[in-house]
């Protein structure tokens, strides 16, 4: 499906996060004249409140085929990127605790092997050589050199600062009360009108949408004082594949990012919870499990917690495509715990099906009529 | 005034009057950068009773303790003007 775009033609896209800033971006790279709302600063939704994990996953060929294009994407861009975008070239080890964890490592090994994703299995030695914070009696990791952090909101300005040069405009602090067909009306009344309109919400998107199955998934994070060198890599147990798939109830994993600064984010917690409070009994779960990995953690003073919300939908797959509800909507949005890694992408499948180009990649796993049509697994 | 007590700030010997903090002991020596900023300024403490976290100094090879909070014991090995 295209739409038929003339000379000029005009985009609002609803969402300054992560996800609407690169299609912005995108959008004004192919020519359009382009609007971004958000009901509050630039970045300031999930994309403030993530870790910055720019990193391929493989739960589903889908996942692993977005992931691994949008990181190419990621290699492009962060030769331009400012200082501020905070990129780290650290490298992901999954850490495997036992037999069994170094046996999902060799076939894990084997799917990013076929992708051609360069990663290398460390037996225990070359776990602890690489970090020696980790505790002694775990079985091993793989290690996936071209992964990388980066400090998503400020990649959003400096996208959103490029639309601008090329004519666009960004109005933050503005909220979108609802949208009709060509057409986006702000809550003090106003009415934008344009060619095409992009639903780049976030875990809110339902509400703008209605029908779309994105529900908000809570997560918490910690921040540490600084701590040079107390990690090198992002470091994330294996088990969280487990734990992340997960599709109820609420679960913990072992994940920590060191940061330029020093610091270390701690992560990470699932909940299905729609209130932002810190709940202090899965903080206290998701502290004793970082503790289990790395006894040294327990010796760190953490300076902050807070939370955010994953867009979840029920394949873990993004919505990126025309709306099947609303002519001249699109949608990108339901991008999970993944959503700083595939925007890249997203925008650029989103473009590519509102100009009629052909993509990189299939663009039919992440197709929104898929949630329709298809009976849902989890 | 209680007995004196022997600590180490930056690997040299002080004697110090016991139940002070450690905060309290550097002052009185003079320290009065405990640690660096992000950007590299230096910090000592301001609150006393801490609050401020800019206090912190590395103490017994543990990075960022509160030195308002800790009283001066024998033996103990304060490192100022790190992170
Ligand atoms: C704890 C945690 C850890 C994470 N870690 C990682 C990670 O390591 N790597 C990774 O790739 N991803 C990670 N993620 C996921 C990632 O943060 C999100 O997928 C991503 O930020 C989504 O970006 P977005 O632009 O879609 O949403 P958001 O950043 O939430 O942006 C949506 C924007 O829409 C605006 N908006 C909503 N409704 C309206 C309205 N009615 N009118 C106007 N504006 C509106 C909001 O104000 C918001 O700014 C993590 C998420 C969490 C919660
Ligand atoms: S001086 Fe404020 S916390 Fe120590």
């Amino acid at each position: 499906m295209s739409t038929d775009i003339s000379a000029g033609a005009s985009a609002i896209v609803i969402g300054a996060g992560i996800v609407g800033a690169a299609c912005a971006l995108e959008l004004a790279d192919a020519g359009f004249a382009v609007t971004v709302v958000d009901a509050g600063p630039v970045g300031g939704g999930a994309t403030a409140a993530g870790m910055g994990h720019v990193v391929v996953m493989d739960d589903s060929p889908a996942q692993l085929a977005l992931t691994r294009y949008s990181q190419q994407l990621w290699t492009q861009l962060q030769t331009v990127l400012p200082p501020q975008a905070e990129i780290m070239r650290c490298g992901t080890i999954w850490v495997a605790a036992d037999a069994e964890e170094m046996a999902e490592v060799e076939r894990k090994r084997h799917r990013y092997l076929e992708e051609q994703i360069p990663c290398d299995v460390l037996d225990a030695g070359r776990l602890y050589q690489l970090e020696p914070n980790l505790r002694p009696g775990l079985a091993g990791g793989l290690l996936i050199q071209q992964d990388s952090v980066v400090y998503p909101p400020t990649i959003a300005a400096w996208m959103l600062d490029r639309v601008t040069e090329k004519g666009g405009t960004v109005r933050t602090h503005t909220q979108v009360d609802r949208v009709e067909p060509h057409c986006v009306i702000l809550s003090n009344g106003d009415r934008l009108a344009g060619d095409v309109i992009v639903n780049a919400a976030g875990a809110v998107a339902p509400r703008l949408t209605p029908g779309l199955h994105i529900k908000q998934r809570k997560g918490h994070l910690i921040i540490t004082d600084r701590y040079p060198n107390f990690v090198r890599h992002q470091l994330v147990e294996l088990g969280y594949l487990k734990s992340a798939h997960q599709s109820d109830g609420d679960s913990v994993a072992f994940n920590v990012q060191p940061r330029p600064s020093g610091q270390l984010l701690i992560g990470s917690s699932r909940q299905y919870d729609e209130s932002r409070a810190v709940d202090h009994v899965i903080v206290a779960k998701m502290v004793a499990r970082a503790i289990e990995y790395m006894p040294a953690i327990a010796e760190l003073s953490a300076t902050r917690v807070w939370t955010g919300f994953r867009a979840a939908t029920p394949d873990k797959l993004p919505l990126i495509g025309p709306s099947p509800a609303n002519d001249g909507l699109w949608l990108a949005a339901g991008h999970e715990g993944l959503g700083i890694t595939t925007s890249l992408a997203t925008a650029r499948l989103l473009v590519d099906q509102i100009m009629g180009r052909t993509s990189a990649i299939p663009v039919a796993p992440y197709l929104p009529s898929r949630a329709a049509s298809e009976a849902m697994h989890v | 005034m209680s007995e004196q007590v022997q600590i180490r700030v930056n690997g040299v010997a002080m004697t110090v009057p016991g139940g002070i903090t450690i905060a309290a002991a550097l002052l009185n020596a003079e320290v009065n950068g405990f640690r660096r900023s992000v950007s590299g300024e230096m910090r000592g403490p301001l609150c006393g009773m801490g609050v401020c976290y800019e206090c912190r100094a590395t103490v017994n090879g543990r990075a960022h303790r509160k030195t308002c909070q800790i009283v001066v014991r024998d033996g103990l090995e304060v490192t100022t003007d790190e992170l």
